[in-house]
């Protein structure tokens, strides 16, 4: 929304405040302003000047010297403009005056053109005659300017006086971000009133008078609704005798200031007050509608209709039409038809000025595919009853400017008349909702200007049927606020029952899982849960792989964001290839984000969203140091217990080799192995990659912050090497199962020292040494004490086909 | 007797004196404090000594030892301390030779920017508590006073996975879900990840981060809304940051406000940051709908309450001057080792 400072001043005419002063107050008094535009910013030293006489240039065919009356006196100018002749008025830009653009549009120039006076070709001139372009504007916006030469103006402007001013340039045009639930407040006099109400000054809005002859619409016009529910109010009034042309210059200015493009008298008078009131209207030309009668119905099935844009367009059942006797003649609220419109030779008028369901006219817009600012403004749900304001409106200024002869009467469909909203009043408890110690008087005073009304008798705030945001006290309360200004709402602290600040245990865990992954090396990334459902064809998953089975979203932004996704393994190595292409060396990653499973498809329920520590890497390190982090991360979140190894995770994803599943518990926590050389190559990851993916819930629900101190051992400690041959099918997880297992009360710890593959030990064979310690709490420990579980040990190792190396 | 013992100590003092290494020295020891030294001879010469007079002359051994370990002692230490300068005199190296540093990680800026201001508000009383990401229309909207038709559903527009769920637009829906528990007083803050239909760009992303409050409470005022949020721009912002509450509108909360902070940056005198206005939007708020808390169960004339919510994008763009928010999902390590 936007509106010109003149504009609103028409409607608060004591109004006198900056540019700068209006945006601050108005925004923080709830009409946000987001920036405005000083018309005449660029513009300094530019008179009215009459042109005394015109010579040739002596030297260049194309230039004209111009003696120029610029009120105090007269000076020589030199142009090359065509079409100005004697007589003629000018904008001229004085020697040392500035100017905003060059001579085509859209050359404006930010800070302008400074003018000197000089020579051209040897003759010198002391300023410049201004096109409307380099004033900054347009002919879009001064329809009488010509297309290429200097603007001129009319006989009754006064020489001398300031062009800026008579070009209506001398204004600030705002724009404003105006809320939805005011939309009162997409109008001049919405705004208005909020502005009269900021700086507490009178509101003057226009005064519409009776109109029409003494004929009776009712004698041109029938109209029905048949869908009351679309459309709660239709009024018609009719205009003839017509006579179409150009609208006032006051008009052509106030719509050029925001934007609107004059066209003719009717059609600017039907913008005009659309801007003025919020109002959309529609103008047909009435002889083009069969039987005199308008029925206001749903459009049929498949219906294909002809807009005033010559475009042919389809409707379903839920569009809603403007229809006469035979056909449609346009879509109610969004577009008339071609079939209807005002040409030229219009002689009479149907004016229609109508309230359309909101909700209904946004979805027919998009279903249409047509959004116009006719509908913008309806899709916000009209008042009713601004409808009759601003056809009347329209009509007093088809009186006005002799575009027609009004006749008398409306033709209006009304069946339920829109009662403003009362609300009990409570200056208590506005005060304690607020903070503040308001009086009632200061706040009836507060929404008085407002036009919120007092009923003395029922202690109600009554509100006019234009503000459909007042229900309850608390929008009352807002608007106390809001003139009381929330600036002057003391701060204090919430009081009451102490409460405890805390993160969850999850969160903690979380914690944890992110200190060990730096202190790891790990930085942590984030990726978006939505991704392509190629990726499931880029990580090898087999066609009925239950990772397949993903939500998808209906509205995507495309299909690279579509489906939710079922494992954090494509974010990661996106990124490590992000960060391989770029050259980057030693990578490593983290994330913590959800995975999305759904519990069926299509989704009847929430999905469980399971949170994932994913840790990435390539360069330095390899498959034990990522394994040795997982390590860490257990150990720091207390789960003290061994964890297993299985490799065959059936990873597809992963190297076949070089995989396994985390086993924690008894349960599978997550896995880690090296990226796949396969999916390595479809993410262009050129280095051998590593990846753990940990799921989180598993981690929490065995995770603990509970620590007990053991005591440090006092006693000395007996150490067993074991030195082993080792067929190579055998794990060195299973020894370390067998010495778990065996090793009895005294274990204390065991790890591995040697490991060794190669010519010394025969084929199909690997040694193995492993340092045993036992350990006593109470007492030195002897020989006898660990003996029979060494032999146990070693009993089991036999077993499985090991030999011992003695 | 008297003059033996002066000359054992003499020519020890000597022998100590030209000893050059602690070898030396222990020599010395040998030569007159060990068994078959000069002191110890003259001990077992007392035999040959008046019993009367043999007090008298172990007192005058004992001395002569003592001062002469005394010596030895002392010799030793300056020794050793010699040696030791001289070895660290060997062993200076170049401090300025580059470190050796382990490899450490950095943190995403958006959890940088959330620790903090989950810090700030669980110093204040308040628990952090998360939600779903894909959650019911109903939690997302309906709750929140946006009803099927309301404009506020297209504006935000939103992923739809069917009629009844979406991914959240907003972290308020786990607000209406802790509403509804009925544990009163409420003093939350619900970070996590939102979703808008958003193409990326510079300034957009369809998935990003929310933090929003939420304190519910009898007499809970919109003045205890604008303590806490000047507290809170305060401690994120610097104790100088001042802040400026507009009326603005939101389905969920009346009334509502938008909420500026002074220009970090500049300190409120308008530069290329804040765009000249000296100011920085940074969050939205308001006292919680009494619609919004009937349909959670609660009676609105008995509590009353605050919302607030920021992005957190936004504060991590702001603070650490981020020109493009692509580089927050891009996880370029040359990016993130910044933080």
């Amino acid at each position: 929304m936007n509106t010109s400072l003149s504009w609103i001043k028409a409607y608060v005419p004591d109004l006198d405040v900056t540019a700068q002063e209006y945006t601050d107050a108005m925004t923080l008094s709830g009409t946000k302003v987001e920036g405005f535009e000083q018309l005449d910013r660029d513009l300094d030293k530019i008179v009215v000047g009459q042109i005394e006489k015109i010579e040739k240039h002596p030297d260049a065919d194309k230039l004209i010297v111009c003696q120029v009356n610029v009120g105090t006196e007269v000076v020589q100018i030199v142009t090359g403009a065509p079409n100005v002749k004697e007589g003629d008025k000018i904008p001229v830009v004085l020697d040392g005056g500035r100017v905003a653009g060059g001579h085509e549009p859209g050359q404006r120039v930010e800070g302008g053109i400074k003018i000197k006076k000089g020579k051209l070709r040897g003759v010198p001139s002391n300023g410049m005659m201004c096109s409307i372009e380099e004033l900054g504007s347009t002919r879009d916006m001064y329809p009488e300017a010509p297309e290429y030469g200097i603007y001129i103006f009319g006989d009754d402007v006064e020489v001398g006086s300031n062009a800026v001013e008579v070009l209506g340039l001398d204004d600030v045009v705002f724009e404003y971000e105006v809320t939805s639930n005011r939309v009162d407040c997409y109008s001049v006099i919405g705004i208005a009133r909020e502005a009269a109400a900021t700086f507490r000054k009178e509101f003057v809005p226009p005064v519409v008078t009776a109109t029409g002859n003494d004929e009776d619409a009712h004698d041109y016009i029938k109209v029905t609704v048949k869908d009351t529910d679309l459309c709660p109010r239709y009024c018609a009034r009719v205009v003839k005798n017509i006579k179409i042309g150009p609208s006032p210059k006051w008009m052509q200015r106030r719509l050029a200031s925001v934007g609107i493009r004059p066209i003719n008298n009717l059609v600017d008078i039907t913008n005009y007050v659309m801007e003025e009131y919020g109002q959309p209207m529609h103008a047909y030309d009435l002889d083009t509608i069969a039987g005199r009668e308008i029925i206001v119905r749903r459009a049929e099935a498949g219906e294909k209709f002809v807009t005033l844009d010559g475009q042919e367009r389809q409707m379903d059942e839920e569009v809603l039409m403007i229809c006469d006797g035979e056909k449609s003649v346009g879509i109610a609220g969004i577009m008339g038809g071609e079939n209807s419109m005002i040409t030229d030779n219009v002689k009479t008028m149907l004016f229609e000025a109508a309230c359309f369901d909101g909700t209904n006219i946004r979805k027919s817009a998009k279903r249409v595919g047509l959004r116009t600012d006719a509908s913008g403004k309806f899709e916000k749900g009209l008042d009713p009853n601004n409808a009759q304001a601003a056809i009347d409106r329209a009509c007093q200024l088809v009186e006005m400017m002799g575009a027609g002869e009004v006749v008398g009467g409306m033709v209006d469909v009304y069946e339920e008349e829109r009662q403003p909203s009362r609300v009990k009043f409570d200056a208590d408890k506005i005060n304690a909702l607020l903070g503040t110690s308001l009086t009632k008087e200061e706040m009836l005073d507060y929404l008085a200007m407002v036009e919120l009304a007092y009923d003395e008798e029922t202690n109600e705030i009554v509100a006019p049927t234009f503000r459909q945001d007042i229900h309850r006290l608390a929008d009352v309360a807002e608007e106390v606020a809001r003139f009381f200004g929330y600036d002057n709402i003391p701060t204090t602290l919430p009081s009451g029952e102490a409460t405890t600040g805390k993160l969850s245990f999850k969160l903690r865990i979380e914690e944890v899982a992110k200190n060990i992954a730096e202190f790891c090396g790990f930085s942590q990334g984030m990726t978006y849960s939505f991704e392509s459902p190629k990726v499931f064809d880029k990580l090898l998953l087999p066609e009925d792989s239950e990772l397949r089975q993903a939500i998808e979203i209906m509205n995507p932004l495309g299909e690279d964001y579509s489906v939710m996704r079922t494992t954090s393994l494509n974010g990661m190595l996106t990124s490590l290839a992000t960060n391989y292409n770029r050259r980057n060396k030693n990578v490593r990653l983290y994330e913590l984000g959800n995975i999305y499973l759904p519990k069926a498809l299509p989704l009847t329920e929430l999905p469980e969203e399971r949170m994932q520590f994913t840790l990435g890497m390539y360069g330095d390190g390899d498959f034990f140091y990522m394994k040795g982090v997982v390590e860490e991360f257990f150990e720091k979140v207390g789960l003290h217990e061994k964890e297993s190894y299985d490799p065959n995770a059936g990873k597809p994803f992963l190297h076949p080799g070089r995989q396994a599943n985390i086993i924690y518990d008894g349960v599978v926590v997550g896995y880690l192995g090296e990226v796949h050389p396969d999916v390595a190559d479809n993410y262009g990851i050129g280095e051998r990659a590593y990846i753990a993916v940990i799921d989180m819930p598993e981690i929490v629900a065995r995770a603990t912050f509970d620590r007990k101190y053991e005591g440090i051992a006092k006693f000395p400690a007996v150490n067993r090497d074991i030195s082993m041959v080792v067929p190579k099918s055998i794990l060195v997880g299973q020894i370390e199962e067998v010495i778990a297992k065996c090793g009895g009360a005294y274990l204390e710890s065991y790890a591995l020292f040697d490991l060794y593959e190669g010519a010394q030990i025969k084929e199909g064979f690997k040694s193995v040494a492993y340092s045993i310690v036992f350990r006593a709490k109470d007492r030195t420990l002897e020989e006898a004490d660990i003996t029979k579980a060494m032999d146990k040990i070693l009993k089991n190792l036999e077993e499985l086909g090991i030999e011992l190396r003695k | 007797m008297k003059e033996k013992l002066m000359s054992i100590r003499e020519e020890a003092i000597k022998a100590i004196q030209a000893a050059e290494a602690p070898e030396k020295l222990n020599e010395v020891r040998v030569k007159f404090l060990g068994k078959k030294g000069e002191l110890t001879a003259v001990l077992k010469s007392m035999k040959n000594v008046a019993p009367e007079d043999r007090p008298k002359v172990g007192q005058m051994v004992n001395e002569t030892r003592a001062a002469i370990e005394q010596i030895l002692e002392e010799s030793k230490k300056k020794m050793e301390r010699a040696i030791r300068e001289e070895k660290m005199k060997m062993e200076v190296i170049d401090v300025t030779l580059p470190a050796k540093k382990n490899m450490v990680g950095h943190r995403h800026p958006n959890t940088i920017a959330l620790e903090e201001v989950q810090r700030i508000f669980v110093g204040m009383g308040y628990e952090v508590m998360e939600g779903p990401e894909i959650e019911y229309d109903l939690y997302n909207f309906e709750k929140l006073n946006i009803p099927a038709d309301h404009p506020a559903k297209d504006e935000q527009d939103t992923f739809y996975i069917n009629k009844d769920i979406v991914l959240r637009t907003q972290t308020s829906p786990v607000q209406a879900r802790v509403m509804e528990q009925g544990k009163l007083p409420i003093r939350m803050i619900s970070p996590g990840r939102v979703f808008r239909s958003d193409e990326v760009d510079a300034t957009h992303s369809p998935s990003f981060h929310q933090v929003e409050g939420l304190v519910i409470d009898k007499n809970i005022s919109f003045a205890d809304l604008k303590g806490t949020l000047e507290v809170f721009a305060k401690e994120l912002f610097g104790e100088d940051t001042k802040t400026k509450f507009r009326p603005h509108h939101f389905p969920f909360t009346e009334p509502s406000a938008e909420v500026d902070v002074s220009c970090f940056k500049c300190g409120g005198k308008g530069c290329r940051f804040c765009k000249g206005s000296g100011w920085i939007e940074i969050l939205g708020c308001g006292m919680v709908h009494p619609h919004v808390l009937e349909m959670c169960g609660i009676d609105p004339e008995e509590y009353t309450g605050f919302a607030f919510g920021v992005g957190l994008e936004r504060i991590a763009l702001l603070k650490y001057e981020i020109d493009d928010m692509r580089l927050l999902y891009e996880n370029d390590v040359r990016f993130l080792k910044q933080f």
